[in-house]
């Protein structure tokens, strides 16, 4: 007997994100994510929660916004596009200290873009997309079970952290399928916090809690964001991932996340048998970055190379973590183009200076 | 030889279009005009187009719809369909969209396709959800039939993990399968796999083994 199933890395989120106990959906349909609402919409009724189909992107993250305000374990998932326009709702969710988890399956942008799978936003997830100093915690899995593994985490952060919290794959890891299994999703961590800040009502036992992000005095604003600053930086410290591959006698070390780190694996194994002593680094967190191993291995490296589908984001959190310590260069393709290790080989040739 | 045409249909994510895909290169391979039409209006993602060039080059005609992989999101199907029916092919096979809602597509051409001597397969994996039992792959089965307006002929296993998938997998839940045909009055037609996984079916099935070579899968994966 296996206790695996075969899904798609949309529905494993949707059922991962269930089993965790997430009891709330709302979203709005759009390529490549759609099956993880599809599958909302036929599951979570049936384990006794909501799925509901918002009007739009705006009105699905503010019904989010209210959910987790009254303490409830809640998700919305959408595609780039639909990210641009839920960013106001992350922004507010994120200045009244609630919990939540965002899911991003990445299209090529901008604009409409396309409807194959890019990284193009990881600046957007990384850096803000909404206003305000805020930042979520921004988890890239590479895997369908690493997606499933990584939504019961993600919930369990949120919860700590009383933050917002982003799921981020693309397309392809939201269409492809592999075998799964859900035995390490646990109904949430046994340690978090009491919600007691939630508007679930007073019963004539508590004063009553307000969820606002509104500070019109700037010295209150400026010491709740700074106290939020300070949470940042304890999730600097706790919560970074990273999966380091081949990299203790490697010469020159790949960095990327997500499907390109599959593609580019690929293509380690074919330098490697051709005598390159070639790694990867495989940012897990976009935020936290893993700065320290990359600063590390920069100081032992003769260079690092940066694959990502896009023009060129995270190798500017690469460049600034290898702090001049190695050259890092970029390859990358975008639109919804995925990479094939052919190519990737050729410019990691070309950064060496040509065949062996 | 007279025209035959074979839909292949089930839940998404199934095995539809990889095992449509092997079946039209399988009839080219036995001499037959073979064509196959991308009749998906779901899924933008792994699609027949995938296979082109595999399909091209065992001269089978490939019909798919304008927008397949060139990142327009409408569903639409091409008038070229109508060549899979006027045509002299011997072999037309039509691979449908996941569930009722991609089953929708073929329900037009429905009184065209009783004309001809014809086949629906449901293809089937009981390692996904939501297809699992005996009664979930009945519901499909009608929830198809409804929408397309054709009865299902026959069901396929194609029960698997990808790559982890053995031939214990692939007959764990087989008696649910073959109970859903009983009950539909219809045979199981196909236990599909990889070489490996086929090779090790035992005797009585064998008769009944289609190998399937992968070609929608990236050769990263």
């Amino acid at each position: 007997m296996s206790d695996k199933v075969l899904m798609k890395g949309n529905e494993a989120l949707a059922e991962a994100a269930i089993r965790a106990n997430c009891r709330f959906f709302f979203g709005y349909p759009i390529t490549p994510q759609t099956e993880l609402a599809a599958y909302m919409a036929k599951k979570m009724p049936k384990a006794g929660g909501l799925f509901m189909q918002a009007e739009s992107e705006v009105a699905a993250i503010n019904m989010v916004y209210g959910a987790a305000g009254a303490g409830a374990r809640v998700m919305t998932s959408s595609s780039s596009p639909g990210i641009s326009l839920k960013s106001e709702g992350i922004s507010y969710i994120a200045g009244a200290d609630l919990p939540c988890l965002v899911v991003n399956i990445v299209r090529g942008g901008p604009g409409l873009g396309g409807i194959q799978p890019a990284q193009s936003d990881y600046f957007q997830a990384t850096k803000g997309g909404g206003h305000g100093d805020y930042h979520m915690v921004v988890l890239a899995p590479a895997s369908i079970q690493e997606i499933v593994d990584l939504t019961g985490e993600a919930f369990d952060i949120a919860d700590r952290y009383r933050t917002p919290v982003m799921i981020m794959g693309d397309g392809m890891l939201g269409q492809m399928m592999e075998p799964v299994t859900f035995e390490n999703v646990g109904k949430g961590a046994s340690d978090l916090p009491e919600k007691t800040w939630a508007t679930d009502g007073t019963h004539m036992k508590r004063k009553k809690n307000i969820i606002n992000s509104l500070y019109l005095q700037p010295e209150d604003l400026e010491k709740l964001v700074l106290e939020r600053e300070q949470r940042y930086q304890v999730i600097k410290e706790k919560e970074v991932r990273y999966e380091a591959s081949m990299i203790d006698d490697a010469e020159y070390v790949f960095v990327a996340y997500g499907t390109t780190a599959r593609i580019v694996k690929n293509a380690i194994k074919t330098l490697r048998a051709e005598g390159y002593k070639v790694g990867l680094i495989r940012p897990i967190t976009l935020f936290p970055f893993p700065e320290k191993i990359l600063a590390e291995t920069a100081k032992r490296v003769k260079g690092m190379l940066c694959v990502e589908m896009s023009t060129g984001q995270m190798v500017y959190d690469v460049r600034l973590a290898a702090n001049g310590a190695c050259p890092v260069e970029f390859f990358g393709r975008t639109g919804g183009v995925v990479p094939v290790p052919d190519e990737i080989i050729a410019s990691f040739k070309k950064m060496v200076g040509g065949d062996k | 030889m007279s025209k035959k045409i074979t839909v292949f249909t089930g839940h998404y994510g199934s095995g539809k279009t990889e095992i449509a895909v092997n079946f039209a290169l399988a009839e080219a391979a036995k001499g037959k005009k073979t064509v196959i039409c991308d009749m998906d209006v779901v899924n933008p993602y792994f699609r027949t187009k995938d296979a082109q060039k595999r399909l091209e080059k065992a001269g089978v005609r490939l019909i798919c719809p304008e927008f397949a992989n060139s990142n327009v999101d409408l569903p639409s199907l091409p008038g070229e369909i109508n060549a899979a029916f006027d045509g002299d092919y011997d072999s037309a096979i039509l691979d449908l969209g996941g569930d009722d809602d991609g089953a929708i597509a073929v329900g037009q051409y429905h009184a065209r396709i009783q004309k001809f001597d014809h086949e629906m397969l449901v293809v089937a994996n009981l390692k996904r959800p939501l297809t699992e039992s005996k009664q979930e792959i009945i519901d499909m089965v009608r929830s198809i039939e409804s929408a397309s307006r054709l009865k299902a002929t026959a069901l396929i296993n194609n029960t698997n993990i990808s790559y982890e998938t053995t031939t214990e997998i692939l007959l764990e839940n087989a008696q649910e399968l073959e109970d859903a045909a009983q009950e539909l009055g219809i045979p199981v037609r196909f236990y599909t796999g990889v070489r490996d996984v086929v090779a090790n079916l035992p005797g009585e099935l064998k008769d009944k083994a289609f190998e399937l070579s992968l070609n929608l899968t990236p050769d990263w994966l």
